[in-house]
């Protein structure tokens, strides 16, 4: 989930960092690595299943990396450290209460579903559940919004390379971008998990430097915040809770509720529970255990992303000599709060380390277009050309459409990122695609799953009148600002308020509308539920396993974790 | 240790690349030790390089020897 101002135009002029031969050298290596292993692993890639699901052999570990490296790009990377520094602490929600329960409640309730079910896809899991009507339509809206997404962070990040580094922006789009197709091409879905859980560890170690040099400098934690209250008096930048309780009385212009129900709930449960980018990694373990713990390893290491992420962020209040400032105030010699992760980067790492930080954010571009590529040549290839135009084909014949549509999705992506680079205030309407597409789609899946009486018409309408309604909310806030107040509570709120609660509304349209219509029409028989649906599917006992290797010991010790860290930072 | 299927796993290429970079920012870091920069980093007294790349290349070689593939 990228925040608004993670997509970003610079005025600045001057290249931030001069890389020497060194940091040439660390960059050349990791794209050497991530094509040899693409050119490695295509021998192992023979089937279907092999491609769009790697085979559905990964252990909880690879999978669980995988599933959090894919949302862990580069743009998010450095878009949060720039709300960190704008905002504050409270930009840690986007990783804790806008993650981890959500991802929690997909390894523990919602994996068994999909493993079970043996979908290749979620639109796959509504075709199961919902019928045909229900898949289309969400196939379709899916991959519209992963070749946009994927496009416009290419844009982005080719842009960030051009004020960062002076690299030609055209250069940078086809280089990183090819390197993705010839890998995915190649491994697929393999490909790309093996070398997401590489650009994990790149992404760890390039960054985590930081955080403990300018832990060092601030002295300590406890330094650091008195130091931020020396500098920015009057302004509260490191409390979670204690300033939401009304709109005015913080920087994001939100309320604590929009935070619990709008983000905790319907946005990150949408995103982590039914974005098939993520999802479609956890579905490639190699049993249900595997499949439930993927998750919540996942989840462990997400509540760890602040520390590299966040933390840069408030050091950089605390130690940089400049202030930055926000888009609309960037000028010739003046950095913007995106620029802060480049700028502590520059502060403390000299050849080597500069070059794999360097690296760490191109893999962290790399592993999100991987991630946006190989879900939407499986969304491709198994809900729409198969399933309404070559239905009888051998797998054979999909695994190679597969493969071209690894290219075509590349292609469109660079295709979109161009048609950005000409207008470029598509950007800014970006975030409002997933509460346009997510938020109503998870409404329609969780009762899905967990309602036996909901009807094929039922899901269908639900989530198309949702996604409408979502729509429909955001151009009466584009045509009339002052719908603000109605469709996020609140003339104040800024735009990733108005996101939230957008999300809100929409989910539950969805939801009541799918009850009313199911309601009216009639239910599924029992025997097409089965392996569906709670109460309709015989989900393995865990009964014999030690309490230590239960997926659900594991989920409350994680839990516990969460609150405790939420009080500590109250 | 071969993984699934007879491939390398995973954990042997993060073995290698890391153990590429801790020799590459070590052998920096030495360098930069033996001819200081013109213009230094914040904190350079503390030879992040030094240490970074050392422990880059423990990790490395932890991984690279652990899940060298060899015959089961």
């Amino acid at each position: 989930m990228l925040p608004l101002s993670a997509i970003f135009l610079f005025a600045a002029t001057e290249k931030l960092l001069s890389l020497s031969p060194v940091d040439i050298l660390v960059i050349a290596l990791y794209f050497a690595m991530v094509l040899g292993i693409g050119f490695y692993l295509k021998r192992f890639t023979k089937t279907g299943e092999d491609f769009f699901l790697a085979g559905r052999d990964m252990t909880a570990w690879i999978a669980g990396l995988s599933f959090v490296s894919a949302n862990l790009g580069a743009l998010e990377l450095m878009g949060w450290a720039g709300s960190a520094y704008q905002y504050g602490i409270l930009a840690t929600h986007w990783y804790w209460i806008g993650a981890i329960p959500a991802m929690l409640f997909l390894g523990i309730v919602m994996m068994p579903f999909y493993y079970i079910s043996r979908t290749h896809s979620v639109p796959g899991y509504l075709k199961l559940r919902f019928g045909e009507p229900s898949r289309a339509l969400s196939a379709v809206t899916f991959g519209f919004m992963t070749v946009l997404m994927s496009g416009i962070n290419m844009y982005s990040m080719a842009l960030v390379m051009e004020i960062v580094l002076g690299w030609d922006i055209h250069f940078s789009i086809w280089v990183s971008s090819l390197t993705v197709a010839a890998y995915v091409f190649l491994g697929g879905l393999l490909s790309a998990i093996f070398n997401e859980v590489l650009q994990f560890f790149l992404i760890w170690l390039g960054a985590l430097v930081i955080s403990i040099l300018g832990l060092v400098e601030a002295g300590g934690w406890t330094g650091m915040v008195h130091r931020i209250a020396e500098r920015w008096p009057g302004q509260d930048y490191t409390h979670l809770w204690s300033d939401l309780g009304s709109f005015s009385s913080n920087p994001m212009g939100i309320h604590w509720t929009g935070i619990v129900l709008g983000l905790g709930f319907v946005i990150s449960f949408g995103y982590w529970t039914t974005d098939f980018l993520v999802v479609q990694r956890v579905l490639s373990a190699k049993d249900l255990r595997s499949a439930k713990m993927a998750p919540i390893i996942g989840s462990v290491f997400k509540m760890a992303v602040p520390f590299i992420v966040i933390l840069p962020g408030l050091l950089a209040l605390a130690v940089l000599p400049e202030r930055l400032v926000g888009e609309s105030h960037a000028a010739a010699g003046v950095h913007t709060y995106n620029e802060v992760l480049p700028l502590m980067l520059a502060r403390y790492c000299g050849p080597g380390l500069l070059g794999l930080g360097i690296t760490a954010l191109i893999a962290g571009f790399m592993s999100g277009m991987a991630g946006n590529v190989s879900a939407f040549a499986t969304v491709w290839t198994y809900d729409i050309y198969r399933a309404l135009i070559i239905k009888d084909a051998d797998d054979r014949h999909y695994l190679s459409v597969g493969r071209w549509c690894t290219i075509l999705g590349v292609l469109v992506s660079i295709g979109t990122a161009y048609l950005v680079m000409q207008f470029a205030s598509i950007m800014d309407y970006v975030q409002a695609l997933f509460s346009f597409f997510i938020a109503p789609l998870f409404g329609t899946v969780l009762l899905g799953m967990l309602w036996k009486r909901a009807t094929p018409a039922g899901g269908f309408w639900g989530l198309l009148v949702g996604t409408v309604s979502s729509i429909a909310m955001w151009l009466w806030v584009y045509l009339d600002h002052s719908a603000l107040r109605y469709v996020a509570l609140s003339p104040r709120a800024k735009d990733m308020a108005e996101n939230v609660y957008r999300a809100l509304w929409s989910w539950i349209i969805c939801v009541i509308v799918t009850v009313v219509v199911s309601i009216l029409s009639k239910p599924k028989p029992q025997h097409e539920l089965v392996n569906l649906v709670y109460g309709a599917t015989d989900i393995p006992s865990e009964g014999k396993l030690a309490f230590y290797q239960r997926p659900i010991f594991w989920a409350v010790v994680v839990c516990a974790i969460f609150v405790v860290l939420n009080i500590m930072f109250w | 240790m071969h993984g699934a299927h007879g491939r390398f796993s995973i954990w042997f290429f993060i073995g290698v690349l890391l153990t590429l970079y801790g020799v590459i920012i070590l052998a920096t870091g030495l360098y930069e030790i033996a001819s200081p920069p013109a213009h230094p980093v914040v904190l350079y007294r503390l030879h992040a390089s030094v240490w970074w790349g050392a422990l880059l290349l423990v990790i490395g070689l932890i991984y690279l020897i652990r899940f060298f593939p060899r015959e089961q």
